[in-house]
């Protein structure tokens, strides 16, 4: 099933997220906050890149599905 | 489509939410992120079933002679409809609420905008039947 895909992906980006609370909290112990702050921004975006990805091909989707061509 | 299928669709909504509790103590972003894409799969998966009922409905509609313009207008208002209430819950989820609603609103603005057509023809009808 083509579904099996996308499952997966919501288990990447939980991992993603618990990884990089840990790198967060590592970073800050050794009193390194900026590098904190960017690890958390470049997780967020890479994680927001697979969310953008299924809700554009959702838009497509409806798109054809609901005749909004024009 | 069997009546299996929701029974993956209600295990994948426990995991993710079983996820989204995990990841919400760390980092609430990502809890939130699972739910957008939690939504945006479950939806995915049902477009397929709107569309063969929609399919269904336009060869009734060929069938009866109804006009095809009428179809697409109550389709693109069906559409309208799906996809503000998909947005506005997932806003609404994130704690603003303010701007779900403004979503629902601009949802009903646009269907009432694409019946235009239909309701005057509706009222020239009416004002047709009336004797003058």
């Amino acid at each position: 099933m083509e579904m099996n895909h996308d499952v997966n992906t919501i288990f990447q980006i939980a991992g993603i997220g618990i990884i990089v609370a840990m790198l967060h909290t590592i970073l800050k112990q050794m009193g390194k906050e900026e590098y904190a702050h960017w690890v958390t921004l470049i997780g967020f975006i890479v994680v927001l890149y697979m969310v953008i990805t299924i809700i554009d091909d959702l838009f497509q989707k409806i798109r054809g599905v609901f005749l909004f061509q024009g | 489509m069997t009546a299996i299928d929701i029974l993956q669709i209600v295990g994948l909504g426990l995991i993710a939410t079983f996820l989204v509790i995990v990841v919400k103590e760390q980092k609430p972003v990502f809890a939130f992120t699972i739910t957008v894409f939690t939504g945006a799969l479950i939806f995915l998966y049902l477009i397929g079933e709107i569309q063969h009922i929609i399919q269904m409905l336009e060869s009734l509609a060929s069938k009866a002679n109804v006009e095809i313009v009428y179809v697409e207008t109550v389709l693109k208002i069906i559409g309208i409809a799906y996809i503000a209430e998909f947005g506005a819950q997932i806003v609404r989820d994130a704690g603003q609420g303010a701007i779900a609603s403004k979503i629902e609103l601009a949802g009903k603005l646009l269907i009432l905008a694409m019946a235009i057509p239909i309701l005057t023809l509706i009222i020239e009808t009416v004002l047709k039947l009336l004797p003058s």
